[in-house]
C-alpha cells in the first residue's frame, strides 16, 4: 500500500466530479484528497487525487478514470520528481497570557502565517506537503484544535514538463 | 429554424435508425408529436423497462446501436434495469429520457428525477441537454460512444423546453473525435508476436472466448484461429454461438454450469487464451484455481479489463476480430498435441452434455427438441434461471447472434421484451423466448404488444411452479427449506388467450415434438405451457467458492 498522486485533466463540464468521486466509492477505492480547479486551458480543469492502494489496485484506478469519457488524461506522477502542497487554516485555542505565546512560537517554526486573532483563539495559514500539516495539528491538539480545514494536496512536476503535455 | 423534437427525429433517422421503442407522457408530449406520421417507427410497449430490453434484445441480434424512449420521473426511472442489463453485457443502446423544463430543474418538479445522476453507475456515458442547437451533436457522440471500443449504453436527458424550443438546422455532421475517449482497435504487434510464440511453445492450450468476441463479429475469425492451430474454444454464456455447437474443437460453455470437459480443459491447459472475456466469478469459481497451470494471454478491448480480476502473463488491448486477423496472418506451421487433445476427446466421451430418455417431460427435453426442429436456424432469447442454463446447455447453436440472454446482470423478465426487439432486427428469423414460469409473470403485459404489432414471437415457459434456480439452491445448500420459492400454477394458455394469443398447455413428454411444431408453424406469436417435472435441476454445478473442476453432477450414472 502506498499513497499515490493522480494529476487527471477532466472537461469543465456538469457533473464530471460527481463521475469521478462516483466511480472511487463504487469501486471501493479510497481517496485520501481530492482536489479541483480550473487549469491554463479554458474549457478543462485539473483535480488532484490522492488515493492509497497497492500497485494493482492504483492501475485499476487510473484505468477505470481513463474509461470515463470526460477524462482526458491521469498522470500518476507518484513516481516522478514533483512538488506537492496542501493548505490548512487550523483554528486552536489560544488564551492571552497562557498558551497564546507558545501557539505562535510554534507557528513561527513551521511558517506558519495567524491570519485571525480572537478573543480566545488564532486560526493558523499553514503550506506545505500533507505531512508537515500532519505534524503541526499533531502539535498544536494539546492546546486544543477548534476546527481543521485542509484544501487537499495539489502537485506539479519539476522542471519545465507538465502533465497536460508530454 | 426547427424544433428540437425535430432535429432529434431526423437526426436518428440520419444516424439509420429504422425502429424505436417507447412510452409516453407529458414531457416527451413534443417528441411525440413529431413521431407522428414519421418514418421512424415507433414501437409503444406496455412498461418502459421492456422498452429498453428490446432495444437491447434488437442491438444484440442485429449489431446495431438499440434506441429506447421514455417520460420523465417513473418512466426514465422504469428504465433502469433495462440499462442497468445493456450496461453489463457492453450492448450498444441510446436510452433517451424527457425532462421537466430547464427552468425548473433541481425544483423537484411533478415527475422530476436526476435520471443522469440515477444512471452513473450504469451507462457509458450520459448527457443533459441544456439547448436544442445542442441535440444533433450530443445524438452523434452519443452514438458515436455507445457503437464503438466497449460498447454501452448512453442516455440522453432531454427537458421539455429543449424539444420545444427551435434552432438553426444542423450543420453536417463531420468525424466524430473526442479528446477524453479514444478506444485502442489494433493490438500491438511485438504482443501479438509474442503471443504466437506462447502459442507455439504450448502443449496444452485452450482458447476461453466471451461476448467480445460477439460484438466484434469475429465468429469467422475466431473459427478459422481455431482450426489453424488446433485450439479448442470454451466459450462464455455471452460467447455462446460464436463457434457451432458441434464444432469438433468446441468444448461449449464453461463455468458454474459449464461442461465438465471445458472445466477440466481450463485447469488442465498450460496456455489460456482469452478473447473478449472478462474473468467474472459465475466463469472462474474461486479465482485462485482457475487455470493454475496456464500462462495466460488476455484480448480485450477494454484496458482495465485486463489484470482486473486475473494477473495475466500477456495483455493485448484491441478489439478481438483485429486482433485475430493480425494472429492469423502471422502464424506459421501447426504444431501437433496429440496426447493432449485425446484427453479432451476422452472427457468429451466420458461426461457428455446428457439429458435422460425415460418418458419423463423434462425441461432438457424440451429444449433439446427444439432444437433439433430448428437446426440452429431461428434467434433463441431466454429469461433467467434454469431455463436460461438449460438452453445454454442443450441448445444448439450455429451462427453467432443467435442466442440472447441477460448475462451479467442476470434481468428476469428480459427475455419476452428483447424477443420483440430480435423479431425488429431480424424479421427473418424466427424467435423464441424460453421462459421461466417466474420470469415471464415480469413483463407479461408484453403479450399486449406482441398482439398490437403481431409480432410473430414464441414463447416457451417451462413451467416448474417454481423460482426453479433458487429452489435448486435451496435444495442443494439449504437442507430443502423452500423458502417463498414455490408459485402457484397460473393458466398461461388462458392469459395468452385474453390477449388474443394462440397457445397450448403440454404435460407430457409425448406431446413436445407436436406442440413445439404447431408453434413453429404458427404465423404469429405463440404461447407453449410446458408442465415440466418440479424438481429437476441443472447439472453440472460448481458450488459457490469452488474451483471450477470441483463440480457436481453430470456423470454417467
Ligand atoms: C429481477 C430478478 N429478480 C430476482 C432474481 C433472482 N433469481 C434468479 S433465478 C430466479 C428464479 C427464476 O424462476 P423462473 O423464471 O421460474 O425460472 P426457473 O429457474 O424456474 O427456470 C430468481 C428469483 C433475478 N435474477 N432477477
Ligand atoms: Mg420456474
Amino acid at each position: 500500500m502506498k499513497v499515490h498522486t493522480l494529476s487527471v485533466l477532466v472537461e469543465n463540464r456538469a457533473g464530471v466530479l460527481s463521475r469521478v468521486a462516483g466511480m472511487f466509492s463504487r469501486r471501493g477505492f479510497n481517496i485520501e484528497s481530492l482536489a479541483v480547479g480550473t487549469c491554463e486551458v479554458p474549457e478543462m480543469s485539473r483535480i488532484t487525487i490522492t488515493v492509497n492502494g497497492d500497485d494493482t489496485q492504483i492501475e485499476q484506478v487510473k484505468k477505470q478514470l481513463n474509461k470515463l469519457i470526460d477524462v482526458i488524461k491521469v498522470s500518476d506522477i507518484t513516481y516522478r520528481e514533483h512538488v506537492r502542497r496542501e493548505l490548512a487554516l487550523i483554528k486552536v485555542a489560544a488564551n492571552p497570557g497562557s498558551s497564546r505565546a507558545e501557539v505562535m512560537q510554534i507557528a513561527d517554526t513551521f511558517r506558519a502565517q495567524i491570519i485571525d486573532v480572537g478573543a480566545k483563539t488564532l486560526v493558523l495559514q499553514v503550506v506545505g506537503p500533507p505531512e508537515k500539516i500532519d505534524a503541526l495539528e499533531k502539535l498544536l491538539r494539546q492546546y486544543g484544535v477548534k476546527e481543521l480545514v485542509r484544501t487537499g494536496t495539489i502537485a506539479a512536476l519539476r522542471g519545465s514538463k507538465t502533465t497536460a503535455g508530454e | 429554424m426547427k424544433t428540437g423534437a425535430k432535429i432529434l427525429i431526423e437526426g436518428l433517422l440520419k444516424q439509420g435508425v429504422t425502429t424505436i421503442f417507447g412510452y409516453p407522457g407529458g414531457v416527451v408530449l413534443p417528441i411525440y408529436d413529431e413521431l407522428y406520421g414519421s418514418p421512424l417507427r415507433h414501437i409503444l410497449v406496455r412498461h418502459e423497462q421492456a422498452a429498453a430490453h428490446a432495444a437491447d434484445g434488437y442491438a444484440r441480434a442485429s449489431g446495431k446501436t438499440g434506441v429506447c424512449l421514455a417520460t420523465s420521473g417513473p418512466g426514465a426511472c422504469n428504465l433502469v434495469t433495462g440499462i442497468a442489463t445493456a450496461y453489463m453485457d457492453s450492448i450498444p443502446m441510446i436510452a433517451l429520457t424527457g425532462q421537466v423544463p430547464t427552468a425548473l430543474l433541481g425544483n423537484d418538479a411533478f415527475q422530476e428525477s436526476d435520471i443522469t445522476g440515477i444512471t452513473m453507475p450504469v451507462t457509458k456515458h450520459s448527457y443533459l441537454v441544456k439547448k436544442a442547437e445542442d441535440i444533433d451533436t450530443v445524438l452523434g457522440e452519443a452514438f458515436h460512444i455507445a457503437g464503438t471500443g466497449r460498447q454501452g449504453p448512453v442516455l440522453i436527458d432531454l427537458p421539455k423546453d429543449v424539444v420545444t424550443n427551435e434552432a438553426p438546422e444542423p450543420k453536417p455532421r463531420g468525424e466524430i473525435s473526442l479528446r477524453g475517449y479514444n478506444p485502442t482497435f489494433k493490438g500491438h504487434i511485438r504482443q501479438i508476436e509474442k503471443a504466437i510464440s506462447m502459442i507455439g511453445e504450448a502443449e496444452r492450450p485452450v482458447i476461453y472466448a466471451g461476448g467480445g468476441v460477439i460484438a466484434s463479429d469475429a465468429s469467422p475469425e475466431l473459427i478459422r484461429f481455431a482450426e489453424a492451430t488446433g485450439i479448442p474454444i470454451t466459450t462464455t454464456l455471452m460467447g455462446i454461438g460464436a463457434i457451432p455447437c458441434d464444432h469438433p474443437l468446441n468444448l461449449g460453455m464453461l463455468g458454474m454450469h459449464g461442461t465438465r470437459y471445458a472445466n477440466y480443459a481450463i485447469t488442465e491447459c498450460d496456455l489460456l487464451i482469452a478473447i473478449g472475456a472478462r474473468f467474472d466469478d459465475r466463469v472462474t469459481g474461486r479465482i485462485q484455481s482457475f487455470a493454475p497451470n496456464a500462462e495466460i494471454i488476455h484480448i480485450d478491448i477494454d484496458p482495465a479489463e485486463i489484470g482486473k480480476n486475473k494477473v495475466v502473463d500477456l495483455p493485448i488491448v484491441g478489439d478481438s476480430r483485429m486482433v485475430l486477423t493480425c494472429m492469423l496472418d502471422r502464424l506459421t506451421g501447426r504444431k501437433e498435441r496429440t496426447t493432449w487433445n485425446n484427453k479432451i476427446n476422452h472427457w468429451k466421451v466420458e461426461y457428455p452434455m446428457s439429458c435422460p430418455d425415460d418418458g419423463v417431460l423434462r425441461p432438457q427435453l424440451v429444449i433439446k427438441t427444439l432444437s433439433d426442429l430448428l437446426n440452429g436456424e431461428g434467434i433463441i432469447v431466454s429469461e433467467v434461471g434454469q431455463n436460461q442454463m438449460w438452453t445454454a446447455q442443450h441448445f444448439c447453436f450455429r451462427h453467432p447472434r443467435t442466442w440472447i440472454t441477460s448475462g451479467g446482470l442476470g434481468t428476469m423478465g428480459y427475455g419476452l421484451p428483447a424477443a420483440m426487439g430480435a423479431h425488429f432486427a431480424r424479421p427473418d428469423l424466427p424467435v423464441f423466448d424460453i421462459a421461466g414460469d417466474g420470469s415471464i409473470q415480469m413483463n407479461i403485459q408484453e403479450f399486449g404488444t406482441i398482439v398490437q404489432y403481431d409480432i410473430p414471437v414464441k414463447v416457451v415457459i417451462l413451467n416448474n411452479m417454481y423460482l426453479g434456480m433458487v429452489r435448486q439452491w435451496q435444495e442443494l445448500f439449504y437442507d430443502r427449506r423452500y423458502s417463498y420459492t414455490e408459485l402457484p400454477s397460473v393458466d398461461f394458455v388462458g392469459i395468452a388467450a385474453a390477449y388474443g394469443i394462440d397457445g397450448i398447455r403440454v404435460d407430457s413428454a409425448d406431446q413436445v415434438k407436436e406442440a413445439l411444431t404447431a408453434a413453429i408453424t404458427t404465423d404469429g406469436p405463440f404461447v407453449l405451457d410446458f408442465r415440466v417435472e418440479r424438481e429437476e435441476n441443472v447439472f453440472p454445478m460448481v458450488p459457490a467458492g469452488a474451483a471450477i473442476n470441483e463440480m457436481i453432477g453430470g456423470q454417467k450414472e
